[in-house]
């Protein structure tokens, strides 16, 4: 049976042993780190709950917190651009940097501009970005994508990362020492921040009600992308914003915990506006492009619309089965694990990523979890009867995760004889004759890669259980 | 202090198509451990799938019509044991959701209230006492993802575990981590269910048991099917059927 | 430039969607506590746990002191901003200048002019407006009286935190002027060095931001 292309790249994921080897050891300490810093399983539930109602409410009253957001931030000063699609976004990017010529741009770590295939749409156009989360500079440097939401090189050994900067970077002799690779990214990268005509940026949370964009991290690259450059430029998904500042705390709280397991980051940034009159630095201008890209379809659907709680903080695929054997790659997908698998489908299209929420166990690792309890488990067997639903695809049809004729055909009979108790008894007198003699074809072939052959049982439980006089009613 | 749980004189036994195909035995072993309780068991002949299957591959109809013939086949008010964690699942959680009409969903959640998985309702409500017969025996424990996300009855299976003498519980490494079944998912992706798998036998090896006890039949079917293409020199077991033999004449 | 219907487009596609709002969610029941001894303790604590360095202070003569504790650090500059409500007792205890302490520098204009000196400084001092112990962080409010960039691009960062503003969780410390509306155009909270663990998860100071952070509590 032809493997799609998404299959082909787990089999080659599965067969990088320092791959896993790097994903198991990460995301093992990611999740110890997790469980010191909530010690108290009780409080965490309660945290959760809370968080998860807090972005309930939210999205809500999402239009009307956007508005909210808006108009605040557009009274701080900040002007807000609304994008329908990433190419639109990518579009109102450039023409603000060209407006102020900008060809150099410092860039802190963000997930939409991901998304958006940003820097390699501004390229296109001459400008120049530069990733400067360590973890961004370094697949930058690969010509890679992030592998991990929270970890973008987490795939990376320090071997790989020295050849690597070697290789890449003037200058930089081979080292093993993390200090020294660090200290070679800090050397490259405070010039940039020096010369760059502007800051591109994310935002973790947009609070409405005082118009103020909070960006947390651990580097200060982020500080220095916002707060260095004489323009930033902020990009975010239309869901990220909050209703008030109170609401920071908690979501705070649990991003930290369930991303890297901190009870904090080494900085919040909260920016209401651009440097004012009398500052002695700041940005003189400050943007921000709210971008839709297919969330306000996700919002439309009640019960989908759970997906847009998420507020990025990884732990779902720190904790995720497949994820740990596989890596981010093999997804092909900006954003990996359970929540990839489950929004991915939802932003592109089912027809082109329905095969998506086929890959899991649905062993619901990732919900337990979850800090806003985003019910993935239920989610990705919602997009599975939408995958059955779909039309035809327009491509890989096996990327559709569409079943062919033949499965439709099996589950047919399927239906049927588990509404027929004759046939139903039928079957299973079939299978105690045949034994274990089926042809190792379609399913079963698959099956029997890594598996014996599954052997009927012999023995009619109905018979027995009627000769000990267990009452058939 | 131990409260007397309320036992029912009657329960039906909901056996699950993968007990009913490949182990007979666990639907034998659970009637008897329940009926050496005092409680008579009933099997209701129209029961087949509970549809979990078709619900988890996105076959919401196929589900729903699997859903209503359990349901009519298991009519009545008595408590029914499933000896396998996803299929209570199945009953317990997901039946409701299957049903958007609101008469249908309310006798849906009736039914639901209805379903207990066997090592809870061997804990929590016959209060079983064991009493071990067999040799000093070493073993693991696999718990499966339903039973310990959804049905939330790990606990039990360890407390019955916990009440054979000599039986040892060497703990997995990852106990909690998915043994790659999936059912669907198994054949969807062979690639990654195996890897899942000799994870977490090289997990089971390395407790030095030679058996692994769980409460699931897909995660059996799963565990069982790799030793074997490996040839490895260990069993997996449910849990009912390793109470039966360590209590046999007890 | 913009696109004024993708605004709206935007916005009708979100209010055609089945919505029912639900309260707002009930934090937990807790009395909003103030600032008290026993939390100062608790931030240095938690501060210390970060990797911070942390230094009480007397109320009266603090930039004396300060002057004494930092010497003989093999500091070769301190950055100050001369607006700083508390930079003229800065100026005075450090006349006259001495060998062992570090030279003190004033910022001078708007940064565009000022950014070659300020990217070779060895270290800068700013002021924290609060301070929270759980999870331990000090609010910074940079503004007409102190740059944002201070307290990030030297590689050490000196600050003051008045003890009478160290709330005990950052819940509490939104009750603090600093959080009143209009909020300043930047507010930052810091709980250590600059760090990362982007290779290997091994722990690295002083990435981007300072390498050293180094704490005075002022009584």
């Amino acid at each position: 049976m032809a493997d799609s292309a998404f299959e082909s790249r787990i089999e080659q994921a599965l067969e990088d042993e320092t791959l896993r080897r790097n994903f198991a050891s990460a995301l093992g300490a990611f999740a110890a780190r997790r469980r010191s810093v909530f010690p108290d399983g009780r409080a965490l539930e309660r945290l959760r709950t809370q968080a998860a109602a807090i972005r309930d409410r939210a999205l809500a009253r999402l239009p009307e917190l956007l508005e909210e957001l808006e108009s605040r931030l557009t009274a701080n000063g900040i002007r807000v651009h609304w994008a329908e699609t990433a190419a639109v976004g990518c579009r109102l990017v450039l023409e603000i940097l060209e407006a102020h010529g900008v060809r150099r741009v410092v860039k802190g770590k963000s997930m939409v501009s991901e998304e958006m295939h940003l820097n390699a749409f501004l390229a296109r156009h001459g400008i120049e970005t530069v990733e400067t989360d360590l973890g961004e500079f370094i697949i930058q440097l690969a010509g890679e994508t992030p592998a991990h939401i929270i970890v973008p090189a987490v795939h990376k050994n320090r071997a790989q990362i020295a050849r690597l900067f070697q290789e890449k970077i003037a200058g930089a002799p081979y080292t093993e020492e993390v200090t020294e690779l660090n200290a070679i990214a800090r050397r490259t990268l405070r010039e940039r921040f020096r010369e760059a005509g502007a800051g591109l940026s994310g935002v973790n949370f947009a609070v409405a009600e005082t118009g103020t964009l909070c960006l947390v991290e651990n580097e200060g690259n982020g500080r220095m992308c916002t707060g260095v450059p004489p323009l930033h430029i902020a990009v975010m998904g239309i869901e990220k914003v909050i209703e008030r500042l109170e609401d920071l705390p908690p979501l705070l709280r649990l991003l930290t915990g369930s991303a890297t397991g901190q009870r904090v980051t080494t900085y919040v940034n909260l920016i209401s506006g651009p440097r004012r009159n009398a500052d002695p630095d700041g940005p003189r201008e400050v943007h921000l492009v709210l971008l839709d890209n297919g969330r306000s379809a996700v919002y439309a659907d009640p019960e989908l619309r759970a997906t847009l709680r998420c507020i990025r903080c990884g732990c779902c695929l720190n904790h995720c089965p497949v994820y740990a054997r596989i890596g981010g790659h093999a997804y092909g997908t900006t954003y990996p694990g359970p929540i990839g698998k489950v929004l991915t489908p939802q932003l592109l299209g089912i027809d082109r990523a329905g095969e998506l929420p086929f890959a899991s166990t649905l062993c619901g690792a990732c919900e337990e979890v979850c800090p806003v309890r985003i019910p993935l488990a239920h989610l990705l067997r919602r997009l599975r009867a939408e995958a059955v639903r779909s039309p035809a695809s327009r491509g890989d049809r096996r990327g559709s995760g569409r079943p062919d004729r033949l499965e439709r055909l099996a589950w047919w009979a399927w239906g049927q004889a588990v509404q027929r108790p004759s046939i139903y008894r039928a079957i299973l007198a079939g299978g105690r004759w045949l034994g274990g003699l089926l042809p190792p074809v379609g399913p079963l072939e698959r099956w029997m890669r890594t598996h014996a052959e599954p052997r009927f049982s012999r023995r009619n439980l109905r018979r027995i259980l009627r000769r000990q006089g267990i009452p058939d009613a | 202090m131990s409260l007397a749980p309320r036992k029912p004189a009657r329960v039906q036994l909901f056996a699950t198509c993968l007990v009913e195909a490949f182990f007979p035995e666990t639907a034998l072993a659970v009637v008897e451990l329940i009926g050496r309780e005092g409680v008579a068991v009933v099997f209701p002949p129209g029961q087949s799938c509970c549809g979990q299957p078709a619900y988890n591959a996105g076959f919401r109809e196929e589900a729903r019509a699997a859903a209503r013939r359990q349901m009519d086949a298991l009519a009545g008010e008595l408590p029914i044991v499933v000896p396998s964690a996803s299929c209570a699942g199945m009953m317990k959680h997901h039946y409701p959701r299957l049903f958007p009409d609101p008469a249908e969903r309310a006798a849906a959640e009736r039914f639901a209230g209805r379903i207990v998985e066997w090592s809870e309702f061997l804990v929590r409500g016959l209060g079983v006492r064991l009493h071990d017969t067999g040799p000093p025996l070493k073993v693991t424990w696999h718990s499966s993802c339903h039973a310990l996300r959804e049905m939330e009855v790990v606990p039990c299976a360890k407390a019955l575990l916990a009440g054979l003498e000599r039986v040892e519980l060497v703990p997995l490494s990852h106990e909690t981590e998915c043994c790659g079944f999936g059912g669907i998912f198994s054949v969807k992706q062979p690639a990654l269910c195996g890897a899942m798998a000799a994870d977490k036998l090289a997990d089971i090896q390395a407790t030095g048991a030679e058996r692994v006890i769980a409460g699931d039949c897909g995660c059996l079917l799963n565990l069982q099917g790799a030793i074997e293409a490996r040839g490895l020199a260990l069993r997996a077991q449910h849990l009912a059927d390793f109470l039966r033999e360590r209590t046999r004449g007890g | 430039m913009p696109e004024p219907r993708a605004r709206e487009r935007i916005l009708a596609r979100l209010r055609a969607a089945p919505r029912e709002i639900p309260p707002r969610p009930e934090a937990e029941a807790r009395p909003p506590a103030a600032p008290g001894p026993e939390t100062a303790a608790a931030l240095e604590a938690a501060l210390t746990a970060m990797r911070a360095e942390v230094h009480r202070l007397p109320g009266g003569r603090w930039a004396a002191e300060l002057r004494e504790r930092l010497a003989g650090r093999g500091l070769s500059e301190l950055l100050y901003f001369p607006g700083s409500p508390w930079a003229v007792e800065l100026e005075e205890a450090w006349t006259p200048a001495a060998q062992d302490s570090p030279r003190l520098v004033a910022w001078e204009g708007a940064v565009e002019d000022f950014r070659g000196r300020l990217f070779s400084a060895a270290a800068g001092i700013t002021a924290a407006a609060a301070a929270a112990a759980d999870p331990g962080v000090l609010l910074l409010r940079p503004g007409p009286e102190e740059p944002r960039l201070l307290s990030l691009v030297p590689p050490v960062h000196v600050v003051l935190v008045p003890a009478e503003r160290i709330y005990p969780t950052f819940e509490d410390a939104l009750a603090d002027g600093s959080f009143a509306p209009p909020l300043a155009a930047n507010l930052v909270l810091v709980s250590g060095p600059s760090k990362t663990a982007d290779i290997e998860l091994t722990l690295a100071f002083g990435v981007h931001g300072p390498r050293e952070l180094l704490v005075f509590i002022l009584a």
